[in-house]
């Protein structure tokens, strides 16, 4: 089994689309979103969900007025900044609570309760390409890494059991804490980008971060004529830190007819140039 | 004017950073007075690449994370039962106790509980730092950054805004996304701009940050970029939901130059400035207004 990942440091690189195109050509592989804070694979794949599972994002605490007596000593404990005194009542903020607990601990007359934030969910569904673990965050939750590790191993544990030999994961954008959680234990990584500034300045932070991590590095170039100029110092800056860029792909309104279609590129147009370049960057991703 | 204004988008990538800065240059034409820019995005700050101001202050972000005297400890393993990160490993049998520094999110519950002397005591771990570069007319930018590594946004996202000025404007570039860092952003600002495309995926992620707005009952709008590509879903959205479309810049090929070369838009087509004197009026007008109620 083989786990491919396709990461962006910055978001609109086209990486989804990218990983959907893969999707068309890939054989025997199971799919995963990982991008589970803006997750968007699946208005392409239209997965057909088989089951819907809660995930248990993690705890905030939450106060009884009736108990509680304002001593404040929670306030002056809390890290987080969390809790306030609001009109004379102690209150705790359920953005700012990063559910440490605490306050439930020091509490002395038990007005603090730590309860389950079941705002996510995970899916394991059936698509056209075959199956996918998908995920929707709650709104406003952490854990996001959390979550990512965990619809990364019921992927790897569907793929061992059903002989599937590629695993294909959407990877969250950033270097935070839920790449972190992609990048771990993924085989082969490709980093798309794109030729702007603020592009290849976040590539240069994600080929930091995947420095850390035991697994072989690619790049893609996407949109790459916006500007040669900036495509070629990415070239250069590729070289410097021994990545091989696979493709520079050329801006093509394809990829959002494609979108706009529910299609993947390759299903869109199969015949196209593009498509042609994706099945070869697919095929090298795939050897390696 | 004190104003906070954050821009915000479901996705990255869609134009949010060149809105606060083409919205922060117009202001500076316009105003006299101090404006900030803060970078928020803090996993990848990049508005300095386009401002190149002056730096003139670093300041670490730290959080307290516990060093455990494995001499001193009785390992009864309170600390352990305490954390909620499962940053302490604990195995009783072998008398073995560490902290996983990566896990830590430096809530100091371990130190609370310990009812040993001076078993525990608290370093400062570095998370990022923020930093204040000078740029024209003493406006300034105020910048955090992670360590690379570091899976720890929120804390350093909330000492930049501490950072700021309470008596300037500041235009606040939020993180992409609606989990975390996103809230600690957005929630006590004013007023928020949300940037999306006419795209599958720019509406869904739209959708996506209008229930998190709704959740934080903040106000916002929306500006559409790249519009003329993809399709007009988006504007059946806007009027289904009444959700007042601030702005739409036309997707251009030269637009995409001058930004992909870190210039600013304003400064080269006229009629992109109009366009932001206009998204401001409207902004301030719905500030001015929710200003007047309370
Ligand atoms: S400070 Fe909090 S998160 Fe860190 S080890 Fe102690 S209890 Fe766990
Ligand atoms: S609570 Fe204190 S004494 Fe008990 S195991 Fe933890 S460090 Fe050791």
């Amino acid at each position: 089994m083989k786990q491919i990942v396709i990461v962006s440091g910055k978001g609109g690189t086209g990486k989804t689309s990218i990983t959907s195109a893969f999707a068309s050509i890939a054989q025997n592989k199971i799919l995963v979103d990982c991008d589970v804070d803006a997750a968007d694979l699946f208005l392409i794949t239209q997965p057909t969900i088989l089951e819907s599972h809660e995930y248990e994002g993690g705890k905030i605490a939450v106060l009884d007025p009736e108990v509680c007596t304002n001593c404040g000593i929670c306030e002056e404990l809390c890290r987080f900044d969390a809790i306030s005194l609001v009109d004379g009542q102690t209150t705790i903020s359920e953005f700012s609570c990063d559910g440490c607990k605490l306050c439930e601990i020091a509490c002395p007359v038990d007005a603090i309760k730590m309860v389950e934030n079941m705002d996510s969910r995970w899916f394991e569904s059936e698509t056209r390409f075959g199956p996918m673990i998908h995920a929707k965050l709650g709104i406003g939750e952490d854990n996001s890494g959390k979550l990512v590790t965990k619809i990364r191993d019921i992927a790897n544990k569907k793929a061992k059991e059903q002989e599937i030999e590629t695993v294909l994961i959407d990877g969250p954008p950033g270097i935070g804490c839920p790449v972190i959680s992609t990048l771990t234990g993924v085989d082969v990584a490709l980093m798309v980008t794109e030729p702007t500034l603020s592009g290849m300045h976040d590539l240069n932070r994600l080929i930091e971060l995947a420095k850390g991590f035991k697994l072989k590095s690619y790049v893609l170039i996407n949109k790459y004529d916006l500007n040669p100029n900036i495509s070629d110092e990415i070239e250069a800056l590729c070289l410097k830190e021994e990545l091989e860029v696979l493709a520079k792909v050329p801006f093509n309104r394809d990829f959002v007819d494609a979108m706009v279609n529910q299609k993947t590129v390759v299903e869109y147009a199969p015949e196209s140039e593009l498509s042609k370049m994706l099945t070869e960057v697919w095929n090298r991703l795939e050897k390696d | 004017m004190t104003y906070k204004i954050a821009i915000a988008s479901g996705k990255g990538g869609t134009g949010k950073t060149t809105v606060s800065l083409n919205l922060f240059y117009t202001l500076q034409k316009q105003l006299d007075q101090k404006i900030q820019l803060v970078d928020c995005d803090v996993e990848e700050p990049n508005i300095n690449l386009f401002t190149k101001g002056e730096l003139h202050s670093v300041s670490d972000v730290n959080i307290k994370i516990p060093v455990i005297d494995s001499d001193k400890c009785v390992y009864c393993g309170d600390c352990a039962s305490a954390c909620a990160y499962n940053a302490i490993l604990f195995v009783k049998s072998i008398s073995h106790i560490a902290v996983l520094e990566d896990l830590c999110h430096g809530c100091g519950a371990c130190t609370y509980v310990c009812n040993q002397p001076d078993v525990i005591v608290e370093k400062d771990k570095k998370l990022g730092e923020v930093n204040v570069y000078s740029l024209e007319n003493g406006n300034e930018l105020v910048e955090g950054k992670i360590e690379i590594g570091s899976a720890i946004a929120v804390p350093v996202i909330g000492k930049t805004l501490k950072s700021t000025d309470e008596n300037a404007l500041r235009i606040i570039d939020a993180p992409p996304g609606t989990s975390c860092p996103v809230m600690e952003t957005i929630k006590d600002v004013d007023y928020t701009i949300l940037v999306t495309e006419p795209t599958p995926f720019g509406l869904n992620d739209l959708k996506l940050m209008v229930e998190t707005m709704r959740k934080m009952k903040g106000k916002f709008g929306v500006v559409i970029n790249r519009a003329g590509l993809g399709n007009l879903a988006i504007y059946d959205y806007l009027k289904e939901e009444k959700i007042e479309l601030l702005m739409e810049i036309p997707f251009d090929k030269n637009l995409a130059r001058i930004y992909s070369e870190g210039k600013i838009m304003v400064d080269e087509v006229p009629a992109i400035y109009e366009k932001y004197v206009k998204l401001f009026d409207k902004v301030k007008l719905n500030l001015d207004e929710a200003n007047s109620y309370s």
